[in-house]
């Protein structure tokens, strides 16, 4: 078992997962229900929010996601720069859509919460605005996988588009908290765990991000698998052919 | 001056098509590549030209000594057909154009928009570009594609004069150049076998 | 390098509509906001700055596909990959001729625009400091924009796509910049942000633009 770099082999890669998979989902599934259910129904409503704020144990851990596999992406997407595993470039690819699912539960979630906690679905508060610039950059990342044909010309210039996209989405991040400023002053809301949240909440927050955590990395597993395969079956076509 | 090929595998859309080529062309010698179509000709030429990497093997050729003539001429239509050559001139760093019109009959269409000529006269012009590069290896694509009989015998002419003045050029076609001292390359016994099955790894075979 | 400025120039100028289409484009834009917010004046006057920069925005975005699109469709450019030019300089040189095509006229041509658009008297200085000031950097990311899309049948859309949210920065800073020197407030740091982004991208975007111009080239 030499290194890392082993389980960049598509073989070795499935083998793995194939055994970490089940248990990966079972843990997922426990801890998010689990999650869930501690903080819907054991824990105290807050004195100001009310019940609202138990939306808090979805809006926070798919918010986090969203960032942390954009983060996956680059990394990923550094290692095929750089060593260029194919199977990196699939994670990258097949992270893609489970971070703009998180991206848009945590649009949505925070929409809804917002209406009853700020009057509004929608506020253009800096925070909030990040996370849609954050969700058309994934919609670009997977339009331009999705429409180029070759898989390794696709992974390049994909990889390119996130580091590039990185440092532009870190500029929007700063770009828009500016922006806001001049009109409002800062979020009325703050959000910052540290300071609003008790123990109380603390504990089963912590509980459903784990859970987050766990399904992305059991669905981006699934995912790179699906990938893999299908581009063996490209290869395998591609092999024919030239018989 | 040497253009040496050694042990070169190429791919087109990640699928290998040749592998294991190798020759050597030196100064004066023309190679010319055979072989039907789709078997890789372009490919291996866009390699030695650099504009892929190869599978495996390596191209011994300083960058900067290579001009490429693909299938397309690289022509402005709104240009004139000295404004063309001129343009490629100046990136080049060469200077005088009148030879490079002189030696392919442009002379008369000089002053005329290339959007007006016909489809041989384009690749005259696109040939013509070869010899304003001033370099000495010449890559060439199905340079004689609908070319009429006396324009092959112009390039053929332009392509010795090439030689004789030291160059050396590596060139892909099907039909007859009109060049009977150039060596000829089949390049079909080096079709690429399809890899083994078992070998899955980073390449999905 | 400048054989290539030249060349692309001339070819914007006989081409036709090098010039032209961006600015009516931009026009266009002016004329129908009106239309749609209203013909209120002092409405007007307070969105001008950013209906500005938007309309820049977008009459740049409109001919960012034809940067490479037609060298690449005439095999141009793979010759011009094989020339002499490494390929950092080549996607510069084409940005810079984006830009004196596209992006220059649109600067020189808001001040008459935001006539139409009531901008008030203290914003047409700092309206055409921050536009000739982002212009390029729009240029220069649009150039990697459409580097990346270059090979691509129906390219355009996508390039939209990939393109909008990197203007972000830009357009925010712009705009601001702008709008605070009409509200009287400090604008520095806006335009030390946009200047910084344009220095940046002229650095650095290139060799971006110029790795994935020779992957689409393959």
């Amino acid at each position: 078992m030499g290194s890392i770099w082993e389980y960049a082999n598509p073989k070795k890669f499935i083998t793995t997962t194939d055994r970490l998979l089940p248990w990966v989902s079972a843990l997922a599934l426990v801890a998010l229900v689990g999650g869930l259910v501690w903080g819907f129904f054991f824990t105290p409503d807050d004195y100001k929010q009310g019940s609202t704020v138990k939306i808090i144990y979805l809006h926070v851990p798919s918010a986090l996601m969203a960032i942390n596999a954009w983060m996956m992406m680059l990394v990923a997407s550094l290692i095929w720069i750089v060593r260029r595993h194919h199977v990196s470039a699939l994670a990258a690819r097949a992270a893609a859509p489970v971070g703009a699912v998180m991206t848009l539960i945590a649009l949505i979630t925070g929409a809804i919460w917002g209406q009853p906690m700020w009057g509004t679905w929608w506020e253009w508060d800096p925070r909030l605005t990040s996370f849609l610039i954050l969700f058309l950059f994934y919609l670009g990342y997977m339009a331009l996988w999705a429409a180029i044909e070759d898989d390794d010309t696709a992974a390049d210039l994909t990889s390119i588009l996130c580091l590039v996209g990185s440092v532009f989405a870190l500029l929007s991040r700063y770009a828009v908290n500016f922006w806001n400023q001049g009109l409002h002053q800062g979020a009325s809301l703050s959000m910052d765990k540290e300071e609003n949240v008790a123990d109380v909440f603390y504990y089963p927050l912590l509980v459903s991000i784990a859970g987050f955590i766990l399904l992305f990395i059991a669905l981006v597993f699934l995912r790179t698998q699906t990938e893999i395969r299908a581009r063996r079956m490209r290869a395998l076509l591609a092999r024919e052919r030239m018989k | 001056m040497e253009l040496t090929v050694s042990d070169l595998s190429v791919a087109r859309g990640g699928i290998p098509v040749l592998e294991g080529v190798s020759f050597a062309i030196a100064s004066g010698e023309a190679l010319v590549l055979r072989g039907p179509n789709g078997i890789g000709k372009t490919t291996l030429l866009r390699t030695v030209a650099g504009l892929q990497p190869p599978l495996s093997g390596s191209v011994g050729l300083e960058r900067d000594a290579m001009a490429y003539a693909g299938h397309a001429d690289g022509i402005k239509s709104v240009l004139s057909v000295r404004e063309n050559l001129q343009f490629w001139a100046d990136v080049f760093e060469t200077g005088s154009i009148d030879a490079a019109l002189e030696a392919f009959d442009l002379g008369a269409l000089e002053n005329r928009a290339s959007g007006g000529l016909s489809a041989g006269q384009k690749r005259r012009l696109g040939l013509a570009r070869m010899v304003v590069t001033g370099r000495p290896v010449w890559v060439l694509d199905e340079p004689t594609v609908s070319l009429d009989a006396a324009s092959v015998v112009m390039f053929a002419e332009a392509v010795r004069a090439h030689l004789a003045g030291g160059g050396l050029a590596l060139l892909a076609t099907h039909i007859d150049l009109g060049l009977a001292e150039a060596r000829v390359l089949d390049v079909e016994p080096f079709k690429a076998a399809p890899p083994d099955l078992d070998d899955f790894d980073g390449a999905f075979l | 390098m400048i054989a290539l400025l030249t060349r692309d120039l001339r070819l914007a100028v006989r081409a036709g509509g090098g010039f032209g289409l961006g600015l009516a484009f931009f026009l266009i834009v002016v004329v129908l906001v009106p239309f749609g917010v209203g013909p209120e004046s002092g409405l007007l006057s307070k969105i001008a700055p950013g209906i500005l920069w938007l309309g820049a925005l977008l009459a740049c975005l409109l001919s960012l596909d034809r940067i490479f699109a037609l060298d690449w469709e005439d095999g141009s450019l793979d010759l011009l990959a094989t020339a002499p030019l490494p390929m950092e300089a080549i996607v510069s040189i084409k940005a810079l001729a984006h830009w004196i095509t596209t992006g220059l006229p649109l600067v020189l041509a808001a001040p008459v625009f935001g006539l139409l658009l009531n901008l008030p008297d203290a914003g047409y200085v700092p309206l055409v400091i921050s536009l000739l000031l982002g212009t390029p950097a729009l240029s220069v990311i649009g150039t990697f924009g459409a580097a990346l899309t270059v090979g691509l049948k129906r390219g355009g859309l996508l390039l939209s796509l990939l393109v909008l949210p990197l203007y972000v920065p830009t357009l925010i800073f712009g705009a601001e910049m702008a709008r605070r020197s009409i509200e009287g407030l400090d604008a520095t740091t806006p335009l030390l942000m946009l200047a910084g982004i344009t220095c940046g991208t002229i650095a650095l975007l290139p060799f971006a633009s110029a790795a994935v111009l020779r992957v689409n080239l393959r």
